[in-house]
């Protein structure tokens, strides 16, 4: 959900854990206005160890650059419904919904995670949208509805099939949230907000701690020996073989949710009622989805070979260029190749033969669904 | 047998007339887990300083340039299915390809271990 365009213009910032990151040996780089680290030096570390690592115990991840919001007033639900395609009204306390902010011609501004917390609504949103996102929300929402950012908070993302028992010897209760659930949570004399969700196709949590007790809780955590650190480059390979849009890279003003394979994020009420920015355009698409004429829309591509195609590589059917890709790299899990990116529509059936281009060869490509590999959430037992 | 370097990372080992060419320790440090190596044909001739080669490793693409200008020869067919040797043995068994060397004056000027490990240290 994130994006890594560097601000080349501002100095960086630096995130709570940063001296906890270089001690653990990690390579920092710019990301989303901040220096982190994209992986660890030593026998543990590397990309391919840290993603195969989440794949098979569990890892934590530093997401503190994300934007941590929150909405209070008597129709906060009801407002932010104007912006998104959601149902939030009716999303019950300790629950969350992945959402995406509109603009009024339907293309994505943000997508983003909506909790209702109880007291109020509780917003995830990309890091190098944040200040963005603030300011749209604050343009279009009363003022009587108060935005919060907790930006003396870290959040940090411990995901892998061990997520849930490691977090429940460390944080009771934790076992028992279900996948997009959430609840507030007492460790060690800190209160922490801890949602059942993640980025990287797995089981795990997110979890919101305020910066002065961040280090504690990251040394608790990397004490069990199941818990390993990872950077940002495993949580990009892991998110793309969950099939898993980024921001700035797969969604972005130009595309709308419907382009985007998006459509479960449009609630069917509120698709039906709309009142939301995008309605008339996402209607539209719908439509020609539902007719076939739809133009483009973002694919899954498994790649033959050992190549990979990266974003900007062309797409073709035959002569004909029909896309082009938005994310691409290798899949450690698979041992090839894959991609995500957007095909004319008319390419689009899983199982269609295309090729991807890259310096100057043409590199056999067919359309999958995704995930590429499959999610593995806890949903309850 | 020479070896020589050059402040792309790349290392020249030289016997007569021919050439074989890697990337160094701290090159394969930097660039990761590597997934793909692109090698040039066997008879293409390369210019110094144009790409020659391209390492995917799991994260980006990264260019490597010719240190000097040659005939390929030959090209290590290893890397087809392992291509992480690079990571394991980038000064040995990982070298990329051999060529021919068209003009030997342009090994003066490229760095010896010793001035290659202090060039390592400065950065």
């Amino acid at each position: 959900m994130s994006d890594d365009t560097p601000h080349d213009e501002t100095p960086l910032d630096t995130l709570p854990l940063d001296s906890w990151h270089r001690a653990q040996g990690a390579r920092m780089v710019p990301f989303a206005g901040y220096e982190m680290p994209i992986q660890y030096t030593g026998p543990s570390g590397g990309i391919v160890a840290e993603h195969n690592w989440t794949r098979e115990s569990a890892s934590l991840f530093d997401v503190s650059h994300m934007g941590q919001l929150t909405l209070k007033g008597d129709h906060a639900a009801h407002e932010l419904e104007k912006l998104l395609p959601g149902a939030i009204s009716n999303l019950k306390p300790g629950k969350m919904r992945y959402s995406l902010l509109l603009t009024e011609a339907g293309g994505v501004i943000d997508d983003l995670m909506v909790t209702n917390t109880g007291p109020h609504l509780a917003l995830v949103v990309n890091g190098a949208c944040k200040w963005d996102d603030i300011a749209h929300l604050r343009e279009h929402l009363p003022d009587d509805i108060t935005l919060t950012h907790f930006d003396d908070f870290a959040l940090l993302a411990l995901q892998g099939p061990k997520a849930g028992e490691v977090l429940e010897s460390i944080i009771p209760g934790t076992g028992e949230l279900t996948f997009m659930t959430a609840g507030l949570f007492e460790w060690d004399g800190a209160h922490l907000w801890v949602s059942r969700a993640g980025y990287t196709g797995e089981d795990g949590f997110e979890i919101s701690v305020h910066e002065g007790r961040a280090e504690d809780l990251a040394n608790a955590l990397v004490a069990d020996e199941r818990v390993k650190p990872a950077g940002l480059g495993a949580r990009d390979s892991l998110r793309l073989e969950a099939g898993l849009p980024l921001y700035g890279h797969d969604l972005d003003q130009n595309i709308d949710p419907v382009s985007a394979d998006l459509s479960f994020a449009l609630s069917k009420k509120r698709r039906s009622e709309g009142g939301f920015f995008g309605h008339k355009a996402i209607a539209a698409r719908l439509a020609e989805a539902e007719g076939g004429t739809l133009a483009k829309k973002r694919v899954g591509l498994l790649l033959d070979g050992r190549m990979p195609a990266r974003e900007g590589a062309d797409v073709f059917a035959g002569d004909q260029k029909i896309g082009t890709v938005t994310s691409g790299g290798f899949s450690p899990t698979l041992g090839r190749p894959v991609a995500m990116g957007y095909v004319d529509a008319l390419h689009a059936a899983d199982g269609t033969a295309l090729e991807c281009e890259v310096r100057g060869k043409r590199l056999p490509a067919t359309v999958s669904p995704m995930p590429f590999v499959p999610h593995r959430y806890f949903r309850g037992s | 047998m020479p070896r020589y370097f050059t402040d792309e990372h790349e290392w020249i080992d030289v016997e007569g007339d021919s050439a074989t060419v890697g990337i160094t320790d701290y090159a394969q440090e930097q660039l990761g887990d590597i997934v793909f190596v692109e090698l040039p044909d066997v008879g293409a001739v390369i210019d110094k300083g144009k790409d020659a080669a391209v390492v995917e490793s799991v994260k980006a693409a990264s260019d490597v340039y010719a240190p000097i200008s040659g005939e390929i020869t030959e090209t290590n067919s290893s890397l087809e299915d392992d291509p992480a040797l690079v990571n394991s043995s980038p000064e040995e068994d990982g070298w990329f390809f051999r060529l021919t060397i068209s003009d030997t004056s342009e090994l003066e000027g490229l760095m010896d271990d010793k001035a290659y490990k202090t060039f390592v240290e400065s950065l």
